[in-house]
């Protein structure tokens, strides 16, 4: 570090060379606006989707800005549903769905990830091999696929799904750890902690772990938008959560059917509210792995 | 090098026994086996038979032994829906998942390359940012939601292609393809559009930094300077040195396509192993998600295989490095 410049700070750091892109900056943003959509949507959304009482089946499959045909004229500014299920509101509902289940199965995912890889590098030897041969053996297989048939024998439902995501994704973090904590066993801080005799949990998590973070953060915040589209892949096909728990992927599903007579809406809109998700958490997780990777900075 | 294939091997049949295992362990041990193998329709003394026939009075151990024997045998049990062998039910419908794995892996290539190389040689400019962004969009799309929008764009408002089924089938040395009538074309188009996007995004990516790094090298500069045509260094110097990892991901992309295509067959009612998987899966028709299972996990199995033997062949460092280990 140059003499005259500020002592370091690395929080400071990591924010100023965030913003330093502004279309990561946009997709930031459009992060926020999604998580307090999802976080708040029961007092945000129009009307409460899956409140029967609420629904008028005459209101049903109206074109986007149509009036309602019972209550007041009410707008739905996103059409409705075969059920005249205001989109807007389903959407945002959906969305809170979609958000916690990927949020959920990410952070079991790397809880367990980060536990076998630390294990794997710290002990080395034949605990290191069986566990990558199976982190080997699980990613040489599509994700989609260990999903599918795990749910098939799981059977269906929110509890079981996010089983499925948390067993598709640990690998992905038991790889990551691994190849981080191998780097930094290697250094002189690793040494002077078990010179210092102390216990095998306190050098793992309060010494190895820290430094291990900032490539773990990159690949979970890429694995939260890659379990959202595999929720909601899951969903389309009919094996993910139950309908009275629908997700953007079951919303996009109902629509399907209608598409092909024009009807459009009720299937395109949520897919925009998806994409609109796993893009801005993409845009975010890109820069922030420029930002994170040590052999890139300044 | 027999050493390396040897190896190879060898890690495949632990994989597919590994693989055996946790499948019978899925289906026998977690699972009531009696559920999963036997009808539900069945009535008390039809289970009690069944059950003694299946051997599920016998212990464990002995159990899986039958299993691996029948399974070796090719005997994985009969559809519920369908009343015949679960595997030939698979069999029939393989062609049809192939050739949509194929045509998608052709599109890929055909448009990835050269999409790639373009992005390559002239990565500042307008085109090959375009041709980059593109490319995110194509990773970040969830492929069903493509597969309905390609449905809405061009079946529904357009009216050009179909949106659904497989068109009518040729005979090709007895299997029956799309491909080769008109009709069945224009069925094939928009499913093998739909699955190759990602792949087509990832050999854009490929070829795109496999271009960058192969400009910088010293053969490049010696090509030019020997007076080479700019098209002869592009196409026979760069080309040819890129090749070696795109043919890799190529082979290795190829079962996950195949693993893909259970998605994109079910949006476009594509008749192959995977719409008829998630019709099992509905259906509660175990014994066909067991036999869909075992072919797949042969064949990613046989596939990584392959492309470890191919790609032994093609690099001499894997070989040198293998030699030395």
């Amino acid at each position: 570090m140059n003499p005259g410049q500020t002592p370091f700070q690395p929080r400071r750091r990591i924010a100023s060379e965030f913003a330093e892109s502004r279309i990561a900056l946009a997709g930031l943003a459009l992060l926020i606006v999604i998580l307090l959509i999802a976080l708040f949507a029961p007092l945000i959304s129009p009307q409460n989707p899956y409140d029967l009482a609420q629904l008028d089946v005459l209101d049903s499959r109206l074109p986007p800005g149509a009036q309602s045909q019972s209550d007041g004229g009410r707008t739905f500014w996103l059409g409705t549903d075969d059920q005249g299920r205001d989109m807007l509101s389903g959407i945002f509902y959906g969305l809170r769905t979609s958000v916690a289940v990927g949020v959920a199965s990410t952070l079991a995912a790397l809880a367990i990830g980060l536990c076998f890889g630390l294990l794997a590098a710290y002990f080395g030897g034949w605990v290191d091999t069986l566990i990558m041969r199976i982190v080997d053996i699980q990613l040489s297989f599509p994700s989609i696929l260990i999903a599918l048939i795990l749910l098939a024998l799981l059977g269906q439902g929110l509890d079981k799904i996010i089983v499925a995501l948390v067993a598709v994704q640990w690998a992905y973090y038991a790889r990551t750890v691994r190849g981080a904590a191998l780097v930094e066993r290697r250094k002189e801080y690793m040494e002077a902690a078990a010179g210092l005799a102390l216990s095998h949990a306190r050098i793992v998590f309060r010494h190895l772990l820290p430094n291990c973070l900032p490539p773990l953060i990159v690949v979970a915040t890429v694995q939260v938008a890659a379990a959202i589209t595999l929720e909601a892949t899951l969903s389309f096909l009919g094996l993910g959560l139950p309908i009275t728990e629908p997700s953007l992927g079951l919303l996009i599903s109902n629509g399907f059917t209608y598409m092909l007579s024009g009807k459009y809406w009720i299937s395109f809109f949520p897919g925009v509210a998806l994409l609109a998700t796993i893009v801005s958490i993409n845009l975010v997780a890109d820069q922030l792995r420029d930002v994170l990777n040590p052999r890139l900075q300044k | 090098m027999p050493v390396t294939i040897l190896r190879r091997l060898l890690q495949s049949i632990l994989v597919l026994f590994v693989m055996s295992l946790l499948v019978f362990i899925g289906v026998y041990a977690i699972g009531n086996p009696v559920d999963i193998l036997i009808s539900p329709q069945a009535d008390q003394a039809e289970i009690a038979r069944a059950t003694a026939a299946l051997g599920l009075d016998r212990p464990l151990a002995e159990q899986y032994w039958v299993f691996l024997r029948q399974a070796a045998a090719g005997d994985l049990g009969r559809s519920f829906a369908f009343n015949v062998p679960a595997i030939q039910l698979i069999l029939e419908r393989m062609p049809a998942t192939l050739e949509l794995a194929v045509a998608a892996m052709l599109i890929a290539i055909v448009f990835g390359i050269p999409l790639g190389l373009w992005a390559g040689l002239a990565p500042d400019s307008i085109s090959g940012r375009t041709i980059m962004t593109g490319s995110i969009l194509g990773f970040s799309l969830p492929t069903f939601w493509v597969g309905l929008m390609l449905i809405m764009v061009f079946s529904v408002e357009l009216g050009w292609l179909p949106a659904s089924g497989r068109g009518p089938t040729v005979e090709l040395l007895g299997v029956p393809v799309s491909f080769l009538s008109g009709e069945g074309l224009a069925h094939l188009l928009l499913p093998a559009a739909n699955l190759a996007l990602f792949k087509l995004a990832l050999i854009i990516r490929l070829t795109r930094a496999g271009t960058r790094e192969a400009l910088l090298q010293d053969y490049v500069r010696f090509a030019r300077a020997k007076g080479l045509s700019e098209a002869r260094v592009i196409f026979v110097h760069v080309l040819k040195n890129i090749l070696i990892p795109i043919v890799t991901v190529v082979g290795l992309e190829f079962g996950s396509l195949i693993a893909f295509a259970i998605v994109t067959e079910s949006v476009f009612s594509w008749p192959g192993m995977g719409k008829l998987l998630i019709e099992s899966i509905n259906m509660l028709d175990r014994p066909v998600i067991v036999a869909y299972l075992c072919i797949i996990v042969t064949l990613f199995t046989l596939i990584n295989l392959a492309v470890d033997v191919v790609y032994s062949l093609l690099d001499p460092r894997v070989r040198l490095a293998d030699a030395a280990a």
